[in-house]
C-alpha cells in the first residue's frame, strides 16, 4: 500500500468537506478498497473513513412505508435488521463470510458496483432510491456498467430506500473461490409488475431482464419463462464459466427465484 | 505517524501507526501479539480473525486507525491468566481440531463469535459460519466436531475420522 493520510470525521458534512481534497477517497468497510490499496490499484492522498458517522448507520421505516438503510450499515446488520424485507435480509446474509459481513457496507457495495456483487441486483430489482448527501438517484439511473455508477467524485451514499415488494427472492449461484455470485438473480413482484435484475452475468454489470419481467408480470410462475433465454453475446466468459454457461444460469436462477419468492 | 489507542484483551494499548498500517500489523509488530496469523493477506483465509467490539473481523483487512477506541480480542486473551484453556481451545485439543495450527487462532476466534450468536449451532451452521476460515490440514471435520463439543453438544455421532 502507498501511504495516505487518514481522516475519520463524525458527520456527513465533515466527510464531504474532507473528500474535497485532491485524490481523497471514501472508506466504507474496506472489504474491497483495502485489497485494492494493497495491490496498489488505488493511491488516494487521504482516506476518509465513514465508519465514525452515526447518522449513516441503521435501518428504519420511512413515513411513506419504505425501508431505509443507512449507507454505512454493514451486511451483518442488514441480515439481522431488515426483516421487513426478508429477501433483502437473506441476500445480505449470503455475502462473503461473517467477518466480511461485519465490516462491508451497503453503501460501499453499491458505490463499487462490482459486476458480481449482490446488492446491485436487489437495488435494481426494487428500483431502490440511492440517497447521497446531495441528491436522490433511482436505481434505474444509477447503475451505468461494470464498476460505473451515477456517483460524482466525493459523493457519499447516505441511505438506500427500498419499497418492499409483495414477494421477492434472490438466488445466488456461488463462484466457489471468490464467494461472489457467478450469476445472481433477484426477482421482486410489486402490485404493478415484476422486476428481474441479474448480477454476475453481464459485461455491462447488473441488468434488468425485461423479457422475463413482462412474462412474469402476466403470469408469476416459473413456467412463464420456460421458453425465454438471454443472448450469450455480452455475457462474461472466464475460467469459471463460459458465456453460454452464464446465459443458461440466468434462466435457471430466475426460475428458482420465482419458485422461492415469498 | 498517528497515535492509536485501543483496548486489547482488556488492557489499554497504544502505539504510533501510519494511515496504511493494518490492524494485524499493529497487533503483531507493534504489540508483539503474534498469535494472530497472516495466511493470505487478501481477506480469504481467516487466519487473522480477531474480534473488534465483539464482532469477528479479518485483521488483515482493517486499518489500525479504524480500531481507535475499540475493544479488540485476540487469541492471546482466550485462555485464563494461569494458562487454562477456554472451552473452545480445550475442545480443539481434545478432538484434534488442529494439525499445524496455523489456521487455529482464526478458527478459535470465529468459533467464539459463532457461539456467542448461536450457543448451540448445528453441524451445518458451523460449516457455514466457517466459510471464511480455511484450513490446509485437518479437512475440517475435527474442527466442526470440536466446536460442537465446546457448545456442550454430543459429538459421538459426528463423522470425523
Ligand atoms: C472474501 C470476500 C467475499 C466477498 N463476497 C461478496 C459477495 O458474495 N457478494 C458481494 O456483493 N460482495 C462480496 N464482497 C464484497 C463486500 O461486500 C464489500 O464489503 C463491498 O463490495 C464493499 O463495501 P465496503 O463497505 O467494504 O466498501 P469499501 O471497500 O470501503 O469501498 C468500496 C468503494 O466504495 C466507496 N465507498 C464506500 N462507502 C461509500 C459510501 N457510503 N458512499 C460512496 N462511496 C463509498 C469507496 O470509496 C470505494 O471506492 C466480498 C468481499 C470479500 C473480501
Ligand atoms: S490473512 Fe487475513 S484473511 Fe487471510
Ligand atoms: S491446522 Fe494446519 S492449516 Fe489448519
Amino acid at each position: 500500500m502507498y501511504e495516505f493520510e487518514f481522516a475519520r470525521p463524525a458527520t456527513v458534512a465533515d466527510a464531504v468537506q474532507a473528500l474535497t481534497a485532491e485524490e481523497a477517497q471514501a472508506l466504507g468497510g474496506g472489504q474491497t478498497l483495502i485489497p485494492t490499496l494493497k495491490q496498489r490499484l488505488a493511491s488516494p492522498s487521504v482516506l476518509v473513513s465513514l465508519s465514525g458517522i452515526a447518522e449513516i448507520k441503521g435501518i428504519c421505516q420511512t413515513d411513506e412505508g419504505l425501508l431505509a438503510i443507512g449507507g454505512g450499515t454493514t451486511h451483518a446488520e442488514v441480515a439481522e435488521g431488515a426483516g421487513a424485507y426478508p429477501a433483502l435480509a437473506a441476500l445480505a446474509g449470503q455475502i462473503g463470510d461473517p467477518a466480511v459481513r461485519n465490516r462491508g457496507t451497503i453503501g460501499g457495495s453499491l458505490a463499487n458496483n462490482d459486476p458480481a456483487a449482490c446488492y446491485p441486483a436487489a437495488a435494481l430489482a426494487s428500483n431502490a432510491v440511492i440517497v447521497t448527501h446531495a441528491r436522490e438517484i433511482a436505481a434505474d439511473d444509477y447503475f451505468q456498467g461494470m464498476f460505473t455508477t451515477a456517483l460524482e467524485e466525493g459523493e457519499i451514499i447516505t441511505e438506500v430506500r427500498f419499497a418492499v415488494p409483495e414477494a421477492a427472492n434472490y438466488q445466488k449461484f456461488l463462484q466457489p473461490a471468490s464467494r461472489f455470485a457467478m450469476v445472481g438473480v433477484f426477482v421482486a413482484k410489486y402490485f404493478d409488475g415484476v422486476r428481474v435484475a441479474v448480477t454476475g452475468a453481464s459485461e455491462e454489470g447488473v441488468f434488468r431482464w425485461r423479457e422475463a419481467e413482462a412474462a412474469l408480470s402476466a403470469n408469476f410462475s416459473p413456467d412463464a419463462i420456460a421458453g425465454l433465454s438471454v443472448a450469450q453475446e455480452g455475457m462474461i466468459g472466464d475460467i469459471h464459466g463460459t458465456k453460454a454457461y452464464r446465459a443458461h444460469l440466468v434462466g435457471v436462477m430466475t426460475k428458482r427465484a420465482v419458485s422461492a419468492a415469498r | 505517524m498517528t497515535k492509536v489507542t485501543m483496548t486489547v484483551n482488556g488492557r489499554p494499548m497504544s502505539g504510533e501507526v501510519e494511515g496504511r498500517t493494518l490492524l494485524v500489523s499493529f497487533l503483531r509488530d507493534t504489540l508483539g501479539l503474534t498469535g494472530t496469523h497472516v495466511g493470505c493477506d487478501t481477506s480469504q483465509c481467516g487466519a487473522c480473525v480477531v474480534h473488534v467490539d465483539g464482532k469477528a473481523v479479518k485483521a488483515c483487512t482493517m486499518l489500525a486507525l479504524e480500531a481507535e477506541g475499540a475493544e479488540v480480542a485476540t487469541i492471546e486473551g482466550q485462555a485464563a491468566a494461569d494458562g487454562t484453556l477456554n472451552a473452545i481451545q480445550a475442545a480443539f485439543q481434545e478432538h484434534h481440531g488442529l494439525q499445524c495450527g496455523f489456521c487455529t487462532p482464526g478458527m478459535v476466534m470465529s468459533a467464539a463469535a459463532l457461539l456467542k450468536e448461536n450457543p448451540k449451532p448445528t453441524e451445518t451452521e458451523i460449516r457455514h459460519y466457517l466459510e471464511g476460515n480455511l484450513c490446509r490440514c485437518t479437512g475440517y471435520h475435527n474442527i466442526v466436531k470440536a466446536i460442537m463439543a465446546a457448545s456442550g453438544q454430543d459429538v459421538s455421532s459426528i463423522a470425523a475420522e
